[in-house]
């Protein structure tokens, strides 16, 4: 078995019951205390969420969430009807007219909420789910850095990022390697080129709850080619 | 609409029976979908586990399996499974296998139910595998002078000049395009009915039409300059027709007019000038036109001509959507026309028969169900009084000059030699009293295959009462034989369908996936067949397949429905036949009876399915229905 993951030293386990009493937020520390996932469960048995942020940029201390969607599931069905989505509205010092929105006019963005008045709605929906996401640094980071922002509380939980198994089993080991001696460009582990390999459609669009509804599906394809029912999501968490 | 849900929407608006769902309804399905992988080789349903959901093919394949083990499908991305669950006791009916990586979108039943109460189309769809018909003749409709839109005869947008341009500009915009008629327009004056808003935004109004005759006769002759206005020589009498009114209706205009061009308009918009010629064009290409003019024929070689407008003319008929029995009719009828006229023409160099005949046809012919592609089967019944040595010679020579003036005109020569050249075929009365009774009565499997085209039976020429005497023989004695009726079961399930298909192959019981289908030969031929040994159990002296099942149906032998489901079937098989005919046709190519995958869309792969399906059912009954008797079980009536 691989070494349980862990968070400033301490396993995943041992900071979210810490947090769940210590820290600032009432918010977070409900949050926590419905999240204390144990790292020895087995997948199959654990509710999952996959989430998705659509952001200005890749820099959370610059940039900003422009919105959000979630899609609960576990390994045998997506719960798309129970799907959630947000748009925000960006925070008041930020240089609205920089911000490319894919979908939406601006005019629509300064109407939606700002992140303050949801982040609770939205712990409330992925409290007690193990997250998934695809490249874990935006989700993670995006959250952490707004929500020092907002109550100066550190949010931090462990997550699945599709994109970090597609890496172990295509960007390490002697197959890279062998390609890379061959003069061959890796594979590329995008969201997209990862579906393809497991036979998944092409979605086409990019907005974050059908981008949630992707990285789920992908999970699924991923679990039962590479793993078990039974694996711990100890070993899969990062 | 949740513009979220657009990309699932998209892909189901592409499939059967989604396609037709307004709006709402598909936002509610896209909605309310969950979603599931399964790798290959995964069990997506078992057995009796209960069903929650109606399975929706996003990507992938699967394989759905009866309980006996049985292949029953093979289902690629778009198709829908789990129906026949959920329809009926809320249990797996199929159990599904994915075979490939696959991605399932689930429709909980809640919503399903739904769609089955607010959409007919989607509840037939699931619960019968078709649309609901009444009866088959509601799928196309006649093609014909009467329902003919006589838009249809619009070639080109109308040439158009003002009232105000000379003759010469007008006769030199005439020469740039190939037309007998000019339209003239005018600034918009008294007749609001003639008016329109002309591409460049002004108001016009359809003054009348020139012709070519105008010119000879206003300028030309009266020696006018052709600097003359042209409104000045435009006729005052305009005649117009709307788009919408049939071809019938323009030429009975023309007639009762006496005019030869006619404007059409759609509402108040000219949209073309349609002249005599192109109605008659139009007209030359129906089959009333063919058998009037093939009638009028006096050499085989110029009957031969005739088979390019035959070709032709059912390609139109097929093209406009006639149903299938319409066609075949209509192909049937011009046989006869081309066996009657060749007849006629015999009897001219022979002189008159030495005895009575009846000159017979078999077969698609007799069940007025030819297709483009028919060869002949034919026999003559001669009187009883006929004498081998003295008039033999004689119907050889009939039979010669029919059968080769037959082939000439694109009826090939009968490759089992059922044709009246062969003596077998060419019989007094009494010996085919003899060979039916034989048939009847001790029927052995393998002479039968050969002589069971001979119980579709039809006069062409001649005698009308000795192909009664045949048929009354058929039709009281054939349902009294158990033995004869399961010799003619057996033989009716030497040819079964294929399942359906898959992507761009045909889906065989086994597995196997073939490139082409002889939809004749694994369809209509073994759906024909077996439809006739229902008719002859009940006693049914039609000929023609629908007939035949709507005799049937008024017999307790099929179970409720099953006829009609039996005679779309049979309408859905013909059809594409024809349909792959004149794609054949089309591409230059001999027309035949394979159709290939790739050129058969979505929602006609689904009703061809269920047609093959719907023949498996009726076979099985067949071999149920019709046992071979055993040795000591007494004779049983069986109507």
């Amino acid at each position: 078995m691989r070494p349980v993951r862990e968070q400033n030293g301490q396993p995943w386990r041992a900071w979210l019951q810490a947090q769940s009493q210590k820290n600032p937020d009432p918010v977070l520390r409900d949050y926590y205390r419905r999240s204390v996932l144990d790292p020895v469960s087995a997948i199959g048995d654990t509710p999952l969420v996959a989430l998705d942020f659509e952001t200005s940029g890749l820099d959370p201390r610059r940039d900003v969430i422009l919105s959000i969607g979630l899609v609960p599931f576990d390994l045998s069905q997506v719960y798309f009807s129970q799907r959630q989505q947000w748009l925000l509205r960006p925070p008041h010092n930020y240089d609205n007219e920089s911000v490319a929105y894919h979908h939406i006019t601006h005019t629509q963005a300064l109407k939606a909420p700002r992140f303050e008045s949801i982040y609770a709605d939205l712990l409330n929906a992925i409290a007690g789910h193990l997250v998934v996401v695809h490249y874990h640094p935006i989700e993670r980071g995006f959250l952490e850095q707004t929500i020092k922002g907002i109550s100066n509380a550190q949010l931090r939980f462990p997550l699945i990022d599709t994109m970090a198994i597609e890496a172990r089993r295509y960007r390490h080991g002697w197959r890279t390697r062998l390609r890379t001696l061959m003069g061959q460009t890796p594979v590329s582990i995008r969201l997209a080129d990862s579906r393809r390999r497991y036979g998944l459609p092409n979605y086409e669009g990019h907005r974050a709850v059908v981008d949630a509804l992707a990285g789920a599906e992908l999970l699924q394809a991923q679990i039962q080619h590479h793993y078990k029912r039974s694996t711990p999501i100890g070993e899969l968490w990062t | 609409m949740d513009p979220e849900l657009t990309e699932i929407r998209r892909h189901l608006s592409g499939y059967p029976p989604f396609e037709s769902l307004s709006d709402a309804l598909l936002d509610e399905v896209a909605d309310h979908i969950e979603v599931s992988y399964y790798r290959a080789g995964r069990q997506i349903l078992s057995a009796n586990q209960p069903i929650e959901a109606l399975h929706y093919v996003r990507s992938g394949a699967v394989e759905v399996y009866r309980r006996t083990g049985d292949l029953f499908d093979r289902l690629g991305e778009g198709s829908l499974f789990g129906h026949y669950g959920l329809l009926r006791g809320q249990r797996v009916h199929y159990p599904a296998l994915a075979i490939e990586d696959t991605l399932i979108y689930k429709i909980p039943r809640a919503v399903f139910d739904h769609l089955c109460e607010a959409d007919d189309a989607f509840a037939d769809f699931v619960e019968l595998g078709r649309p609901r018909v009444d009866n088959t003749e509601t799928r196309g409709q006649t093609s014909s002078l009467a329902s003919t839109k006589v838009r249809k005869l619009v070639k080109n947008e109308p040439l158009i000049a003002k009232t105000t341009d000379t003759a010469r500009q007008a006769a030199q915009h005439m020469a740039t395009e190939p037309t007998a008629a000019l339209l003239v327009v005018g600034e918009s004056e008294d007749n609001p009915r003639y008016s329109y808003t002309g591409s460049d935004g002004a108001l016009w109004q359809v003054m009348g039409i020139v012709t070519d005759a105008d010119f000879r006769q206003k300028i030309v002759a009266t020696g006018r300059s052709a600097d003359t206005p042209i409104g000045e020589i435009t006729n005052d009498q305009l005649f117009v027709i709307q788009s919408d009114e049939t071809v019938q209706e323009a030429m009975l205009t023309m007639l009762r007019r006496n005019v030869h061009h006619l404007v059409v308009l759609h509402r108040r918009r000219p949209i073309g000038v349609v002249g005599l010629e192109d109605v008659v064009r139009f007209e030359t290409q129906s089959s009333l036109y063919l058998i009037d003019n093939l009638l009028s024929q006096n050499t085989v070689a110029g009957l031969a001509t005739l088979l390019t407008d035959v070709r032709q003319s059912a390609a139109r008929m097929i093209r406009e959507g006639a149903d299938s029995r319409t066609v075949t009719t209509a192909l049937s009828s011009i046989a006869r026309s081309f066996m009657r006229r060749l007849i006629e023409l015999a009897e001219a160099k022979l002189g008159p028969p030495p005895v009575p005949y009846a000159f017979i046809a078999m077969g698609s012919m007799a069940r007025d169900e030819q297709t483009l592609v028919a060869d002949q089967d034919n026999a003559l019944v001669l009187d009883d009084a006929f004498d081998r040595a003295l008039h033999d010679g004689y119907f050889l020579d009939l039979a010669k000059f029919v059968s080769d003036g037959l082939d000439a005109c694109g009826y090939a020569y009968c490759k089992g030699e059922i044709m009246a050249t062969n003596p077998r075929w060419r019989q007094p009365l009494s010996q085919w009293q003899d060979y039916f009774r034989s048939w009847i009565r001790s029927p052995a499997p393998e002479p039968l295959l050969h002589s069971n085209i001979f119980f579709d039976l039809d006069n062409i020429h001649g005698e009308e009462r000795f192909v009664e005497n045949l048929q009354d023989i058929i039709s009281t004695q054939a349902a009294q034989s158990p033995e004869f009726l399961a010799a003619m079961a057996r033989n009716a399930l030497n040819r079964t369908p294929p399942i359906g298909f898959f992507r761009d192959f045909v889906m065989e019981k086994d597995g196997r996936q073939n490139n082409s289908i002889n939809v004749k030969r694994r369809g209509t031929a073994p759906l024909t067949d077996l439809i006739r040994i229902h008719a002859l159990a009940c006693g049914s002296r039609a000929q023609n397949s629908f007939d035949r099942l709507k005799d049937i149906a008024n017999t307790q032998l099929l179970g409720p429905g099953v006829a009609d489901r039996l005679a779309y079937s049979l309408e859905v098989l013909s059809n594409t036949r024809l349909r792959h005919q004149v794609i054949d046709i089309d591409r230059g190519d001999e027309p035949d009876n394979n159709i290939e995958p790739e050129q058969v869309p979505d929602r006609e792969r689904h009703e061809i399915k269920e047609a093959f399906r719907a023949l498996s059912q009726a076979q099985k009954f067949l071999r149920f229905r019709y046992p071979k008797p055993s040795k000591n079980t007494p004779n049983q009536g069986r109507r």
